[in-house]
This record gives structure tokens, sequence and C-alpha cells, in this order.
């Protein structure tokens, strides 16, 4: 080979890597992005077979669906990129709504009065997880596991012994109700009858991501939570306090659960005790889709956003489509395998620009 | 320079863990201005030192003292606070963030709004930039994450970053141990600068000919014991290499080897 020709082959791979460094470089520091051309494609695939999908009133219908999933999986995957699992988010809904109701219901407090312990409760619980993951050292996996089944079989059992049916008692004719409706489920008709109705929880939903970007993005708090998912010893090294941050993060989803079980108790009145179970999945489906990585680090609150609002678009459009609702479990999981192996495809190609 | 007061001074450190005395009665001084190396075998408890100084662990018996006062760190928050920065083999480094948010991790430059007080991203930018670029690194863009840096490039990340914060000791961990010919230099480099800023530091490594490099007093750690503590000036790099190698045992290797190969060709 000649001098030239090894020069210009080098050259060449100097250049192939420059640009998959800036593939890699766009992938990692906009983890959503392919999440929204996903999004993008579902959406015109959807207007293009189910023509009920267009109107203002199926727009309406699927974002508040999305809003459902993604109140939950902005803190979600806020946890996740710090690093950790909980997969006792989808009962701890329950359980918050269980609480506010019994106290409200039975213990005979002000409806206000009862949301504000729920809280607590909310937080308590979310702490104890936190504490016990980072105390221990043992996967957040397996204590919220554990977390979960206990939450579920005290939902249902503790809900029992009170009110000695599986369903919360109805709180609408509470002092304060139609304050703590107009708060978390009001809906905003347009167009009068057989117009579209936007929940509120929309705009709730939309605000937390903006926060929680804002968050992640702009401050230390944000910086501290990609560190201590991304490398928690190094994060500690340099004096970020992770066990605190991972804590906080437990916090803020049992603060959503709350939230979103305030929505729920305000829109329903009354809640099924033994369910929620399933939703923590949801969540981080919608999370991993929208470009959490799996082992932390890496992730964005948009892209959880745009995680729900793929899964709203599906769950909605396969009703406008005329097509049978089941097969929407099938097309979540083929959404989730490709978000991990999208996930695999950037790690792999990380390692190889390193070397 | 042996006259100045010491930095640290450790007398008489200690450290078990279950089943292993990992460090026995050590004493190492650390001054301004001075490079003090630290050599050792895998497993000769050059990593314990290290987490003792930066406040990770706390010895079982000795005294640590800053600056003559008598100290004692529970956490290495308290060891920064104290001017002791660590750059740790692994460089406490977060691969996947950007390189400006790595500069700044743990020490983030904050504007001073209520609530949610943001960070100055602009100024941490500028900054990690300036700072790269005194050390000859040049990035196209500090939003570079971290992991498409250069081992080398990486390394000198965490130096940098340390100095700039304020470091009046700077702990390196095998800083050159993977690294080229070419990049140790440049790390080598720039710890002879840190010396010249009058920052005290200390060298672990287990490379004998980069520590007579730069080194200006070197301790020789053997399972958890020092087995040698001397000046530059009364030491030569042969005798170093034979006492980092084991001295008496590479002797007596090295006899075995010979008598195994002879055995081998008689065969």
């Amino acid at each position: 080979m000649t001098v030239q020709a090894v020069e210009s082959e080098a050259a060449l791979s100097g250049q192939s890597k420059l640009r998959a460094t800036s593939i890699l470089k766009l992938i990692l520091t906009r983890p959503e992005l392919s999440a929204l051309v996903a999004a993008v494609a579902i959406f015109i695939f959807f207007w293009i077979v189910a023509p009920p999908f267009r109107s203002s009133a199926a727009m309406a219908t699927v974002l508040y669906q999305s809003a459902t999933i993604g109140v939950m999986a902005v803190s979600v995957a806020l946890l996740m990129i710090g690093g950790e699992f909980d997969l006792s988010s989808g009962v701890a809904v329950v359980t918050a709504s269980m609480f506010t109701s019994i106290l409200a219901v039975h213990v005979g407090l002000n409806l206000f009065i009862a949301m504000a312990l729920a809280l607590g409760i909310s937080l308590s619980i979310s702490f104890f997880n936190g504490w016990l993951v980072t105390k221990t050292g043992i996967p957040s996996f397996l204590i919220t596991l554990s977390a979960l089944f206990m939450l579920f079989g005290l939902n249902l059992g503790f809900n029992k012994v009170v009110t000695n049916t599986v369903a919360t008692s109805d709180v609408s004719g509470q002092a304060g109700y139609s304050i703590i409706r107009g708060f978390f489920a009001y809906r905003l008709h347009l167009g009068g009858r057989g117009g579209p109705q936007f929940s509120i929880l929309i705009l709730w939903w939309l605000i937390l991501v903006a926060i929680a970007t804002y968050i992640l993005l702009r401050t230390r708090t944000g910086n501290w939570i990609l560190a201590s998912g991304g490398n928690a010893a190094s994060a500690r090294a340099v004096g970020v306090p992770t066990k605190w941050v991972k804590i906080g993060l437990f916090m803020f989803v049992g603060f959503s659960a709350w939230f979103y079980a305030m929505h729920q108790l305000s829109a329903y009145k009354t809640v099924q005790a033994g369910s929620g179970i399933g939703g923590e999945f949801l969540y981080i489906i919608a999370a991993v889709v929208g470009g959490c990585a799996l082992t932390g680090g890496s992730g964005s609150a948009i892209g959880s956003a745009i995680g729900a609002f793929i899964y709203g678009m599906t769950v909605q459009g396969i009703v406008y489509a005329g097509w049978d609702p089941n097969w929407f479990r099938f097309f979540l999981g083929i959404m989730l395998l490709g978000a991990v192996l999208l996930n695999l495809k950037v790690k792999k190609m990380s390692a190889r620009i390193q070397r | 320079m042996t006259d100045s007061a010491p930095l640290i001074e450790m007398i008489g450190i200690t450290k078990s863990y279950t089943h292993i005395r990992a460090l026995v009665g050590v004493d190492l001084t650390v001054r301004a201005g001075e490079v003090t190396c630290v050599l050792g075998d895998n497993g000769a408890g050059k990593s314990t030192l290290i987490k003792i100084i930066s406040g990770l662990h706390r010895p079982d018996e000795g005294v640590m003292k800053i600056d003559g006062q008598e100290v004692q760190f529970d956490s290495p928050r308290d060891a920064l606070d104290a001017g002791i920065a660590t750059v740790y083999q692994d460089l406490a480094v977060v691969d996947l963030m950007e390189t400006w948010r790595n500069f700044f991790l743990g020490s983030e430059i904050r504007k001073p709004v209520p609530v949610f007080k943001p960070m100055d991203i602009a100024r941490m930018r500028s900054t990690t930039s300036e700072q790269l670029a005194k050390l000859g690194i040049h990035l196209t863009d500090v939003n570079q994450p971290l992991a498409t840096l250069s081992g080398g490039q990486r390394q000198c990340v965490a130096i940098a970053r340390a100095v700039y914060f304020g470091a009046r000791v700077l702990i390196l961990d095998e800083p050159t141990a993977a690294l080229g010919v070419k990049q140790s230099g440049v790390v080598l480099k720039y710890i002879d600068n840190a010396r010249e800023a009058g920052i005290g530091v200390v060298f672990i490594t287990h490379n004998p000919h980069h520590a007579f490099l730069i080194g200006d007093h070197f301790m020789v750690l053997t399972l958890g014991r020092m087995s040698l503590d001397a000046k530059r000036t009364e030491i030569t790099v042969d005798q170093l290499i034979r006492e980092m190698a084991g001295g008496d045992e590479l002797t007596t290797l090295a006899h075995e080897l010979d008598r195994h190969s002879t055995r081998a060709s008689g065969a």
C-alpha cells in the first residue's frame, strides 16, 4: 500500500468516526429524538387509517389518555434517569385515593385535610422506598416489587376492613368536593354538545413536564440526577449527595401518584381498591420509549411525554380504526422492544467511539 | 522546600478490613510544590491510602493533620473542603454527560434566581473551554459527552477540574496506567505544571519510571507496610525499580527462572 492510500484511509476512518460522534452526541443530548420520529409516524398512520382519529374530539380523548399515563411517567422517567425503578408506582396511586376517601368519609376529616394527610402518607411510603434502596444497596427492582405487593394487599385489605367493599367510598358528598373537582378534573367544553372536552389534567401534565425538563436540564439538581444515574460512585466522589438525590426522586414519584390519585378521585368519585396494578409498567414503557436508558444516566422528561402520547394515540387509534383493542398490548410490546434495541445500539456506538 | 509546613501529615495510619490488614503504621507527608510518589504492587494498600486521604474511609489508628491541625474526615466533602482533590483511576466522571456538566459536577455555578436557582450554563461552558485550552485540549464543543473524548483528554479534564476548584493537594490515582507513551507524557507535564503552581501532589503509580521522572519524594508500599521512604536525592531509579519489584524477592525469582530455563534447555 502506498503512503497516500494509507493516509486517505486514515482520513476516511477519521471522518466516519467524526460522523458517528456527532450522531451519538445528538442521540445522547437529545434522547427523545427517536421517540419524536416514532410519534409523528404513528400519528400519520392513524390519521390515514382511522378517519374518526382526525376530529378535535378524538384529539381531546387521545390527549386525556396520554395525560393519565404522562403525569406518572414524567416522575418515573426522572427516577429512571437517576438510576432507579419504582414498581409500586401503579398501586401507590390507589393507596393515596383510598386514604383520602377513608379519612374524609369514615374518619370524618375535612376533605382538604384528608388530602393533605394522604399526601403525607404517599411521600412517607416513597421516602421509605428510597431510604431502603439507598441504605441497603438492594436493587430498587426488588425493594419496590415488595412495596408493590404490600400496597396492593393494603389497598384491598384495609379498604375492606373499613368499607366492607372492594371500592373506596364515594367522596362527592364531602364539603369542598366541587373545588377539588374543579382543580384536578375540570373539563373544558369547546363547541357545545358533542364538541371536544379537554380535561385540565392535560394542562397539569404539560406543566409537570415543563418543570421537570427545566429542573433536569437547567438546574444543579438536574445535573445531580443525571450523575447519580450515570455513575453514582463518581458523583459521590465529587461531593454529590447521591442518596438524597435518589430519595428525592422516589418522593417525586410519590407526589405524582398522589396528584394522579386526586384526579381519579375527583373525576370518578370512587376508585376500585384492587386497581392500579400494571400501571407501573405503562409508566416505565412511556419513559423507555421516550428515551430513558434502563441503566440510568440518560433520558428526558419531554421524552416521557412523547412516550405517553404514543400510548394515548395507540390505545385510542386502535379503537377509532375499528380494530380489536386487545391488539393494543401487542403493539405496546413492539414499541418497547424497538426502544430497547435502539438503546443498545447507542451504547455500542458509544463504546466504539471510546476506542 | 523541605522546611515549609506540610499540607498533609499522616502518622501511623493503620486500616483493617474484616480479614485483611490493608495498611500498617504508614506515614505520609505532602508539602506544597512537591510531588510525593506512592508506589506499590496491586494489593499493596495504595487504594486504601487514597480512600483515607480523600475521606471515603476512616483509619482505625493513626493521626491525620492538615496544616498542622489534627482532623477527621467524615465524607469526601470534608476532604474537598480542606482543599484535597482526588482524581481516581476511573476519573470520577460520568461518561454520558456533557463535558461542561462533568467539569462542574458537584460545584455548579448557580444564578441567584429564586426557587430553582438555575445554573449559569453559559459561564460554565466558557470556563470549561478556557480551562481545557490551558492544558492544550481544544474541544470543538464542550457539549460533547465525555465518552467521546480520548483517554488522555478525559484524564486532563479530571485534573483540570480539581485544580480549577482550588485543590491545594492533588491526589492522582494511577493517572498514566491506561495511557500510551505520548498521552502519559502530556499528563506528566501537567503534573509538573501543578507542582510549579505550588500544589502538593500525591502521585500513585506502579510505574517507577514515570515516578522517577517527576517525583520529589518516594514511598513504596509492600503488603500494607512502608518498605521505602526516601527523598529524590537519596535514591536512584534502579534502586526504586528494585524496591518496587519486591527487592530480594525479585533476585530470588530471577535465579529460579534461570534455573528453570537451564533445565528446559538441558532436556
